[in-house]
C-alpha cells in the first residue's frame, strides 16, 4: 500500500508549480537569524498576547499589602544548606526607624514551595473559557504570602503580571496600527500610482503635508483631542488610528513608485485588453507585485509603532491607567525615587528591546528572502 | 476612405481603420505646459477581412505597436475611426459594424471578447504571481463566463491545442521557456473564442527555430478557429510567411497596403522598395543591390513637410516637399500614398 502511494504523491507534487511564495519560503528557511526572529516573535505574541493570564501568577489588578516588595528569589537550597524542591521564603515587613523606611525582610521560618499549574485567580482563557490554573505560583493564602518574580509596585501588584498584561496592549497596538497603515497606505498608493494625474497629485501633496508636519506636536494635539471621558478601550483604538494615520504616508509613496513601474508591464496591459476593470488590474495584478516590498517595510516599521506608543504613554499622551501597557509601566519607573528604591520597575525595558530586536531580525530575513537581486 | 469599395470581394471586412491618430503630448516645466506632440500614429488606414492575416510592418518606432494598441483602445486614440463587425453588440446576433471609439465603457468591455491580443514579450505579458490555469482562465472570469468543470475542460483543451501538457496547469510562468510562455499567451488569447487577434510582434522575442513553430501554430489555429489576424512585425520574411496582405508603415502613416504577393513582387512605394531590398537572400552568390537610404528616420515629434519620406526618397520631386500624398487605391486592393506611384518602376523580390 505504502509503496504504491509513494509515486502517486510524488507525481501530484510535481504537478503543482512553485509559486513566488514557495520560493520565498524556501529561501527564508535558510536564513537562521530570520527564522530565529520568527520563532521568537511567535513565542512573544503567544505568551504576551494570547496567554498572559496563564503565565502570570495573579490577576492584573490584584492588589496586596506587599507594597514595593523586591523580586522574590526562588531557592533550591535552604538556610541549612540542604537541597530542596524550589521554594520561597516568607516576607516580613519591617520599619527602619533610622531611615524611616519600610523594608521587607526574609522570614526563613516560613517556606512556600513553588509549584507548576497551581490554582489561583479566576480568568477566562481567550476571553471564553473560565479557568483558574496559573503556570506557576505558590499554594498559600494570598494575603499571607505572594510570589513576586519581578517585585511589586506601589499598590502591591505583581510587577511580572503587569508586564505580561502590558505586553498585550503594546504588541497589539503595533500590529493593529501597522495593519491600518498597510490598508491605508497600499490602497492610496495603488490608486495614486495607477490613476496618476490629479488623483496622484492630491495624494502625494497630502502625504508631503503630513510628513512635513512636526510629529510630536501633532501627536500631542491629536491625543489631546481624545475626550477624557471616553472608555479606555475607545482611547486605545483612537490611539491606534492616530498612529496609523501618521504612518501611512511613507508606505503610500513607496507603493506608488512600485505601481508606476508595474503598470507599464505588459501583463497589466494584457488584462486591460481582455476587459479587466481598473479595480481588478490594481488589486489582482499590480498590488500582489508590491506585496513582498510592503511586507518588509511593514515588518521593519512595527517596532516604530510600538516605540511610539511607549513614548506617547510615557509622556502621558497615550494610554492612561487603568489601561496597562509597557508605556504606562515605564511611566511608573520614570522617577528618581523609583530608580533609587524600586529599580525592579525597570524590568519592563528588556521585553521592549527584545520585541524590537526580533522584529528587525525577522524583517532583515524577509528582505533577503524577498529581494530577487541579492543573489543568495 | 480605405477599403470601402472592397466589400464582399473575398471575405467581409472585419476591421476597418480610418485615419487613426494617436498623439502623445510633450509636456514641459512646472505647469506641464504642452509644447508639442509626438505623432506616434498619424493617419493610419487599413482593413482586415474575415479569416485573413494582415501584416503590419515598419521599422522600430514607426508606431506599429501604438497603432495596434490604439485599435483596441489600450491607448485612447486622438482621432479617427475604428470600425469592427461585432456580434456581441448587435441585438439580433447578426454582425454589425460599430465604431469602437464611440463605444461607452460597458460596450467596449463586451467587444473585448471578440478582439484578443498577443503580446511581444512572453516574460512580461504573463503575471508571474498567477498559475497557467489562472492566466488562461482570466478572460473568462472577467466576462463572467467561468464555470467550474466546463471551463476547466476548455482550458485543458486549449493548453493541449497550443502544445502544452495538462500537468502544466498548476505551474507558474517562470517555469517555462520563452516559446512555451508565448504559447500560454496564445491560449489566453483564444480563451473567449475571439474573431480578431491583434498579434503585436508575437515572435520577435523568440529564437528563429521557435519562431517558425509559433508561426505555424498561429496559422493552424487560424484555420481551426476561423480567426483574423492583424500581425505586427518588423521582420519582412516572417510577415511574408504568414500574411495574406501586408501594410507598410513609415513614421505613423501607412504608406502602402496590398496583397503580399503584389507587394513583395511589385511594390509601389519607394519606402517599400527600400525595405524589400534589405531582406537577406539565402543565396551566397547573390550580389546585393541594397538601396542605402539617406538620412535618419523622421522624428515623429517634428515630421518633415509634405511626404514624410521625401528627405530620404531617391525619387523625390519638388511636389513631395510641400504636398502630403493621399492614400489611394491605385490598383484593385493595392493602396499607396505616393505622388509618383504611377510613373515609377520599382523593384521587388
Amino acid at each position: 500500500m505504502a509503496v504504491a502511494a509513494a509515486p502517486l504523491t510524488q507525481a501530484k507534487k510535481k504537478e503543482i508549480g512553485q509559486s513566488y511564495w514557495d520560493l520565498v519560503w524556501y529561501r527564508f528557511k535558510k536564513n537562521r537569524l530570520g527564522v530565529l526572529g520568527a520563532i521568537l516573535l511567535i513565542a512573544l505574541y503567544g505568551s504576551f498576547v494570547a496567554l498572559p493570564e496563564v503565565i502570570s501568577p495573579y490577576a492584573l489588578e490584584n492588589r496586596s499589602n506587599f507594597v514595593e516588595a523586591p523580586p522574590t528569589a526562588i531557592r533550591l537550597i535552604d538556610e541549612k544548606g540542604q537541597l530542596r524542591a524550589p521554594f520561597i521564603y516568607g516576607l516580613e515587613r519591617k520599619i527602619d526607624p533610622v531611615r524611616r523606611l519600610r523594608t521587607w525582610e526574609l522570614d526563613t521560618d516560613r517556606k512556600y514551595p513553588v509549584r507548576l499549574f497551581v490554582q489561583g485567580d479566576e480568568y477566562k482563557l481567550f476571553g471564553l473559557i473560565p479557568m483558574n490554573i496559573h503556570l506557576f505560583g505558590i499554594e498559600a493564602d494570598q494575603s499571607e504570602q505572594r510570589i513576586f518574580l519581578l517585585g511589586s509596585d506601589a499598590l502591591g501588584r505583581d510587577y511580572f503580571t503587569r508586564i505580561m498584561y502590558g505586553g498585550r496592549l503594546s504588541l497589539m497596538i503595533g500590529l493593529l496600527g501597522q495593519f491600518l497603515t498597510l490598508v491605508l497606505g497600499t490602497t492610496l498608493g495603488v490608486i495614486s500610482g495607477y490613476y496618476g494625474g490629479a488623483v496622484d497629485m492630491f495624494v502625494q501633496r497630502f502625504t508631503e503635508f503630513l510628513s512635513a508636519f512636526p510629529n510630536i506636536p501633532l501627536f500631542m494635539a491629536l491625543s489631546a483631542a481624545i475626550p477624557v471621558f471616553w472608555p479606555p478601550t475607545a482611547v486605545y483604538f483612537m490611539l491606534t488610528i492616530i498612529l496609523a494615520f501618521l504612518g501611512w504616508g511613507g508606505l503610500a509613496r513607496q507603493v506608488r513608485g512600485l505601481i508606476l513601474s508595474l503598470r507599464e508591464r505588459e501583463y497589466a496591459l494584457a488584462a486591460k485588453s481582455f476587459g479587466a476593470s481598473d479595480w481588478r488590474i490594481m488589486f489582482r495584478h499590480l498590488l500582489p507585485g508590491t506585496m513582498s516590498h510592503v511586507i518588509v517595510i511593514a515588518t521593519l516599521s512595527i517596532p516604530g509603532m510600538i516605540l511610539a506608543e511607549t513614548a506617547l504613554s510615557w509622556l502621558g499622551l497615550g494610554l492612561r491607567p487603568p489601561l496597562t501597557s509597557w508605556g504606562t509601566l515605564l511611566q511608573d519607573a520614570a522617577t528618581i525615587r523609583a530608580i533609587r528604591f524600586t529599580p525592579w520597575l525597570l524590568w519592563v525595558v528588556p521585553p521592549i528591546l527584545l520585541t524590537i530586536l526580533t522584529y528587525n531580525m525577522l524583517g532583515d530575513g524577509l528582505r533577503d528572502a524577498l529581494d530577487p537581486y541579492s543573489g543568495r | 476612405m480605405a477599403g470601402t469599395s472592397q466589400n464582399g470581394k473575398k471575405g467581409d471586412i472585419l476591421l476597418q481603420v480610418n485615419g487613426l491618430k494617436k498623439y502623445f503630448p510633450i509636456q514641459k516645466g512646472l505647469l506641464r505646459r504642452v509644447i508639442g506632440y509626438v505623432k506616434a500614429v498619424d493617419d493610419v488606414s487599413l482593413y482586415v477581412r474575415e479569416g485573413e492575416t494582415l501584416g503590419l510592418v515598419g521599422e522600430s518606432g514607426c508606431g506599429k505597436t501604438t497603432a495596434s494598441r490604439s485599435i483596441i483602445r489600450l491607448y485612447e486614440p486622438t482621432a479617427g475611426q475604428v470600425l469592427f463587425r461585432s456580434r456581441v453588440l448587435s441585438p439580433d446576433g447578426q454582425p454589425r459594424m460599430v465604431n469602437l471609439l464611440e463605444l461607452n465603457r460597458e460596450q467596449m468591455t463586451k467587444v473585448r471578447q471578440e478582439i484578443a491580443m498577443i503580446f511581444q514579450d512572453p516574460i512580461n505579458s504573463l503575471n508571474p504571481r498567477m498559475t497557467v490555469a489562472d492566466i488562461i482562465a482570466e478572460p473568462m472570469v472577467i466576462h463572467g463566463k467561468y464555470e467550474k468543470g466546463r471551463s476547466e475542460e476548455i482550458i485543458v483543451n486549449l493548453l493541449q491545442r497550443v502544445g502544452l501538457r495538462p500537468d502544466h496547469l498548476r505551474r507558474y510562468p517562470h517555469e517555462f521557456s520563452g516559446g512555451q510562455r508565448q504559447r500560454i499567451g496564445i491560449a489566453r488569447a483564444l480563451a473567449l473564442n475571439p474573431r480578431l487577434v491583434l498579434c503585436d510582434e508575437p515572435v520577435s522575442a523568440l529564437d528563429v527555430s521557435i519562431q517558425a513553430q509559433t508561426l505555424n501554430l498561429l496559422q493552424d489555429l487560424q484555420q481551426e478557429f476561423k480567426l483574423s489576424y492583424l500581425f505586427v512585425a518588423h521582420d519582412l520574411s516572417v510577415v511574408q510567411h504568414i500574411s495574406d496582405r501586408v501594410a507598410v508603415m513609415y513614421v505613423g502613416k501607412v504608406v502602402e497596403m496590398a496583397d503580399s504577393e503584389a507587394l513583395y513582387t511589385n511594390p509601389l512605394h519607394p519606402y517599400t522598395e527600400a525595405l524589400l531590398s534589405a531582406v537577406p537572400k539565402p543565396d551566397p552568390l547573390y550580389k546585393s543591390e541594397r538601396i542605402i537610404m539617406q538620412g535618419d528616420v523622421a522624428d515623429p515629434a517634428n515630421p518633415p513637410s509634405g511626404c514624410y519620406f521625401h528627405p530620404r526618397c531617391r525619387y523625390a520631386i519638388d511636389r513631395c516637399k510641400t504636398e502630403a500624398p493621399a492614400f489611394r487605391e491605385l490598383k484593385p486592393d493595392h493602396w499607396v500614398a505616393c505622388h509618383r506611384a504611377e510613373e515609377l518602376q520599382l523593384r521587388g523580390i
